[in-house]
């Protein structure tokens, strides 16, 4: 494919937010890490390796408590699982530039804010803006862990405290301007959210590991919007066939 | 490796720690490729098509509530985050203004309950 609609210019300004939300997310990480009793340049290379919050976290409890392989295996597993769902929802929204080494190089980034951002992009994505996209959350997810693990006591609290919303900022500016116009999207969030929480504060509910809560609730409120509003993806994907190009944002 | 092994916590060897993070890299990146790299076809099921379209929307909502209470420093200053965070989206602004504008309201509610309050 020779003309993609998105360049990676647009990528990176998109990614910009995300990288400066991994920032301070990974800042925690590296704190973590040192505190842990490791190195920085451990805390460097598990962030550079990985780049997932939630899974790296549980992986250094089986490193410090030195669990066995299979339990850092199955953690894993259980823990980005999702990004297996996110992988096969995001294939049918790429473009044919998505060859097999690309999709081999860039499936290293699914991580939950790139998928967010990609999948919902009018049209589909193709690998400059895919790369684009990547760059500085992988940046900042990198450099974060190093300040965190190097620098981690010199932030005021007040500040790294208030950092931590950034990302969910993004995700809000991501979920509500579509949820207004699309009841499908709308019903998908609601019933995810409503799950989610019930997953959170129900005891009922504590054995269930935050990662499998996550699948469950999304696939859920997914089901549920895609069985009550199942044509809303059509109009998009026809406009997409036809090569017609609309400017939006 | 002398850099690996500094200090390790007790029990742990520079060698096991690479085998840790090596299985741990391994696993997180095989979760990631194989589905991306082996699904190809469209898919002709409508329900299908519109359940994968809405899971990044399910998949945020449920990433966002309830966690985005506790992504602060306490809860009342998440709750002002939230609600500029919200307006702003229901506005349509962009990623990063949102996200700015929903971290400056929370940083100015904890500055508020801190010393002022």
């Amino acid at each position: 494919m020779k003309n993609q609609v998105y360049s990676f210019r647009e990528g990176v300004r998109d990614g910009l937010p995300i990288g400066l939300g991994y920032l301070s997310v990974s800042f925690g990480f590296g704190i973590a890490v040192v505190a842990a009793g490791l190195s920085p340049l451990v805390a460097a290379l598990i962030s550079m390796t990985n780049e997932t919050s939630a899974g790296q976290l549980a992986g250094l409890g089986v490193i410090v408590s030195c669990g066995p392989l299979i339990e850092m295996i199955l953690t894993q597993l259980v823990i980005n699982i999702r990004y297996s769902l996110m992988g096969i929802s995001l294939t049918q929204r790429l473009d044919d530039s998505f060859t097999t080494p690309w999709r081999l190089l860039l499936s290293f980034s699914i991580t939950d804010e790139i998928f967010a951002v990609a999948s919902t992009k009018r049209e589909r994505v193709g690998t400059h803006y895919f790369s684009g996209l990547c760059t500085l959350p992988y940046v900042g997810w990198t450099l974060g862990t190093v300040l965190g693990a190097v620098a981690g006591t010199l932030l005021p609290p007040i500040i790294s405290g208030a950092l931590g919303i950034m990302l969910y900022g993004m995700f809000l500016a991501i979920i509500i301007p579509p949820a207004k116009k699309q009841r499908g999207v709308l019903v998908a969030v609601l019933a995810a959210i409503t799950l989610s929480c019930l997953f959170r504060y129900l005891p009922l509910f504590d054995f269930l590991s935050d990662g499998f809560a996550l699948i469950i609730s999304a696939v859920l409120g997914a089901a549920l919007a895609a069985w009550l509003f199942p044509a809303e993806d059509d109009a998009r994907d026809t406009e997409t066939t036809a090569g017609e190009v609309t400017e939006h944002e | 490796m002398n850099e690996l092994s500094q200090a390790l916590p007790a029990g742990l060897t520079a060698a096991r720690l690479i085998l840790y993070m090596a299985v741990m890299a391994a696993v997180t990146y095989l979760i990631r490729m194989i589905p991306f790299t082996a699904f190809r076809k469209q898919i002709r099921s409508r329900f299908l098509r519109s359940f994968l379209a809405y899971v990044p929307y399910a998949v945020l909502g449920a990433m966002t509530f309830p966690g985005i209470f506790y992504a602060t420093s306490s809860i009342p200053s998440a709750i002002a985050g939230t609600i500029v965070g919200v307006v702003l989206a229901f506005c349509s602004r962009s990623l990063l203004t949102v996200a700015l504008g929903a971290s400056g309201a929370a940083l100015l509610a904890q500055i508020i309950l801190q010393y002022i309050v």
